[in-house]
């Protein structure tokens, strides 16, 4: 929500050209992201996981709350990166802003593997989601790697709904269903860094289009909280990871 | 060993005293309301007292998570609402039947969804929650949709209607006094125990013999079923019901209100859900406000009072009141 | 009075235990000890429940309970403590030992929730014999402490007070002594030998040589997953294997 709206505000308000007003959108949502983690999350660091699940709702609606303050209500459109012509491609037709979101997100993707797999900081965050202690006693500073997770997650969560603003407009209510889904996708794929999750995001994706194609189009958005309850109860750790979840 | 009979016999009647302190002025009360608009939110002070409580059952004592009470609340609301208006069934009867038939529901997905901990659980009961609102909107046929159902009848009894704001208080209070009642007793007790047990160390508990796994879904079916009770109430009193009174915020709402009461005690979240109805209504003028203040005070009580104002008051006050207080005793005297 | 058949336990690629078999009589006290990963605690785990063995057999009182989960064991009187005491730590000293009482009691949720007589009759029973095992281990004192603000060697004998509270055939402890100083550990000799006194079968997993050796009438030696020895204390000092094991060879 903070990326389409910053960038609306920047670009529009502050009549900054629309590459500089995502990239300060981008940085802006970050740095508030990471303030969020200094002030709220990491001086509770110890409590149980019900607690921070709580402190971050609560900030997600603090954010929300600000956002109404300063922006209203009011739905606002993007423009597209690209204009509006729609492209025709082997017999479909594809409007632009699709293609740059495709583009754009699997960059991301890209980006992702290089940096969880292949650089110093991506590897020594993975240490940590396996275990916190051995990774602290290897020298690696869990605190900042925690800090560091946060930011990089809302700067995603900033280029994810930046391109998506111009299709399917934006205001301060946005992003909830989107986040939402987004943390089924990575449930139903598996809570890991690599493919699994960007197939749990395809596979919700796809079967929700096809969904609201069959059935109804009221239903889609349940389709992939169903499909979330179904791997809960059945396969918990998620389709692409291997291993037991923890009996005891 | 005499010490510990006592302790428990003193103990039980502390709690009798609490209770009835509480219901008495439950009941004295609209003597000095007089009615109004007043009256009209205390009653809903009332139903959400009775859904806060039930999350604490769930929440604080036996420590399992639920983003997804409003389900309850709009499945127990719903069924009432469509059996009253569309097929005319009895209001009392059909309160019970939503009451068992919630029970039943809760019972059978509990199993599967308590398998499942921490944020796992969350995204299960968030998930079950969102469902349920969906259809509640899509169901046109059956609910009426986004547009709501209308013509829900009062409760009767012989030939009193439960219409005016006053019945409906004493209505709705009763109710909401016998699910305490029902809770406090249900917490100091060995199931209370159990739970408590099981919230701390699940594995010690089971070591001592409590059947976690079953217990857990027993207290979740509980709570669905108080939750389905106050929907009934909620139907019969405002007659009108739409799928936005049982959306996520209110389950978030919830949540609030058995946080700043405080996680685990009963009278706390009757504490919360009074703060979170009345306050709105005192601050009408910023209505868009209450938004940011839900999103503040979660964030507040959690870090810096974690116990709710039930326990986080009484502490404040004494730290003042020792900073205050003149040293007793022989002072220092420098070096 | 414990049997175990045979019993392995396969984690992903470890085999934490192997063909291990052995014999527990009743009203002794057994020590069960070995160097550090020698599959001492997966061992309890098996027995107790909280893992199901990859193959073999758990017999118990003539019973075969291999697989059967920690709640029905509870009910079959087995109880045991761990290595890092799981505590009940929000609830008093006497609640946790309370919660020991829970398969001697009946009320479900409609009598608690109702208050009925009987309720409240059992509860003041709980009370008086959750009392009777705080004396038992000599913390009675402590009774209303929450167990969180409790130091650990008080902690340790809650866990034992309220294990004894199920009234255990057979009570396994976890390295009981871990963490305790030379006199509570004394004490807590005594306090074994005391619980042996009164009937119940105990049986020790331990690193404290001096404790195992002074109070358990037969030892067994684990190492990798093997069982390597089983005898009296003497013969185990002098078993070869087992100083092997313990110091590498030489």
């Amino acid at each position: 929500m903070l990326g389409g709206m910053l960038t609306l505000f920047f670009h529009i308000t502050l009549q900054i050209s629309l590459p500089f007003a995502v990239v300060l959108a981008i940085l802006v949502s970050t740095a508030v992201g990471s303030l969020f983690e200094r002030l709220a999350i990491s001086p509770l660091k110890d409590a149980e996981p019900i607690i921070l699940v709580i402190i971050t709702i609560g900030g997600s609606i603090l954010i929300r709350g600000i956002a109404m303050l300063l922006w209203g209500k009011d739905t606002y459109a993007l423009p597209m990166f690209s204009g509006s012509e729609p492209i025709v491609l082997w017999g479909a037709t594809i409007m632009p802003q699709n293609l740059w979101i495709f583009g754009i997100t699997l960059i991301i993707i890209m980006a992702n593997r290089f940096f969880f797999y292949h650089s110093i900081i991506g590897k020594a965050m993975r240490a940590c989601a396996f275990n916190r202690v051995a990774s602290s006693l290897v020298g690696i500073d869990v605190k900042h790697m925690v800090f560091f997770s946060f930011a990089v997650s809302s700067a995603m969560g900033a280029v994810a709904g930046i391109i998506i603003a111009p299709l399917t407009m934006t205001s301060y209510d946005v992003g909830i269903m989107l986040g939402l889904k987004g943390f089924c996708a990575a449930i139903i794929g598996g809570m890991s860094t690599g493919i699994g999750t960007v197939a749990g995001g395809l596979i919700v994706g796809i079967l929700e289009s096809l969904g609201a194609g069959l059935i109804s189009s009221g239903y889609k958005d349940a389709i992939a909280f169903i499909i979330l309850l179904l791997i809960l109860f059945i396969r918990p750790q998620g389709l692409f990871v291997k291993g037991d979840a923890e009996r005891v | 060993m005499r010490k510990e009979y006592d302790a428990c016999d003193g103990y039980m009647k502390k709690e009798m005293l609490k209770f009835f302190i509480f219901a008495a002025v439950i009941i004295i009360a609209p003597v000095f309301i007089k009615g109004g608009y007043l009256m009209n939110v205390l009653i809903f002070v009332g139903i959400y007292t009775i859904l806060a409580v039930a999350l604490n059952l769930l929440l604080g004592l036996a420590g399992q998570i639920s983003l997804g009470q409003a389900a309850f609340f709009g499945l127990g609301a719903y069924l009432s609402g469509v059996l009253t208006a569309t097929y005319t069934v009895n209001p009392w009867l059909s309160m019970v039947i939503a009451f068992v038939t919630v029970g039943a529901i809760a019972f059978i997905i509990g199993f599967p969804i308590l398998k499942l901990r921490g944020h796992y659980l969350a995204m299960a009961t968030l998930g079950m929650g969102i469902i349920v609102y969906i259809i509640f909107n899509e169901t046109v046929d059956l609910t009426g949709g986004p547009s709501g159902l209308s013509g829900i009848p009062h409760l009767t009894i012989g030939g009193m209607i439960f219409d005016s704001d006053l019945k409906s208080y004493y209505l709705v209070w009763f109710f909401t006094i016998v699910v305490i009642l029902l809770s406090v007793n249900l917490a100091s007790s060995r199931i209370g125990r159990a739970l408590r047990a099981i919230h701390d160390s699940e594995v010690a508990a089971r070591i001592m013999g409590v059947n976690a796994r079953l217990l857990k879904v027993e207290i979740f079916a509980c709570s669905g079923m108080f939750s389905a009770l106050a929907g009934s109430l909620y139907a019969h009193t405002v007659t009108f019901i739409s799928p936005t009174s049982f959306g996520f915020n209110v389950s978030i709402e919830l949540l609030t209100m058995v946080i700043v009461g405080g996680l685990g005690s009963i009278y706390g979240s009757f504490l919360g859900a009074a703060i979170l109805t009345l306050l709105p209504e005192f601050f009408r003028t910023f209505q868009d406000y209450d938004i940011i203040v839900y999103g503040i005070t979660l964030i507040v009580i959690t870090m810096f009072m974690p116990g709710g104002l039930v326990r986080g008051v009484p502490l404040m006050v004494m730290s003042v009141y020792n900073k205050w207080r003149p040293p007793s005793g022989p002072s220092r005297q420098g070096g | 009075m414990l049997k175990i058949e045979r019993v392995a336990k396969i984690f992903g690629g470890l085999k934490a235990l192997n063909d291990v078999s052995f014999s527990l009589a009743a009203g002794e006290i057994t020590g069960i000890i070995g160097p550090n990963g020698a599959g001492k605690t997966t061992l309890f785990n098996v027995i107790t429940g909280i893992y199901s063995p990859s193959s073999g057999r758990v017999f118990y009182e003539g019973k075969d309970i291999t697989g059967f989960p920690p709640e029905k064991l509870a009910r079959l009187s087995m109880v045991r403590t761990f290595q890092g005491i799981e505590l009940f730590s929000r609830m008093t000293v006497l609640e946790n030992v309370m919660v020991g009482l829970h398969t001697k009691s009946q009320s479900g949720i409609i009598a608690s929730a109702l208050k009925l007589p009987g309720h409240l009759r059992e509860e003041r029973r709980i009370r008086e014999r959750a009392s009777y095992w705080l004396e038992f281990t000599g913390i009675i004192d402590l009774a209303s402490t929450e167990a969180a603000n409790l130091p650990f060697g008080k902690g340790r004998l809650l866990e034992i007070a309220r294990a004894m509270a199920l009234e255990p055939h057979i009570i396994l402890m976890d390295e009981p002594a871990a963490g305790l100083n030379s006199r509570e550990t004394s004490d807590l000799a005594e306090l074994i030998e005391k619980i042996k006194d009164t009937g119940v079968t105990v049986a020790l997993v331990e690193h404290d040589m001096e404790l195992v050796m002074e109070i358990c009438s037969r030892i067994i030696v684990l190492n990798l997953g093997h069982k390597i020895a089983e005898g009296t204390p003497r013969e185990i000092q002098e078993n070869e294997k087992v100083i092997t094991a313990y110091l590498g060879e030489d």
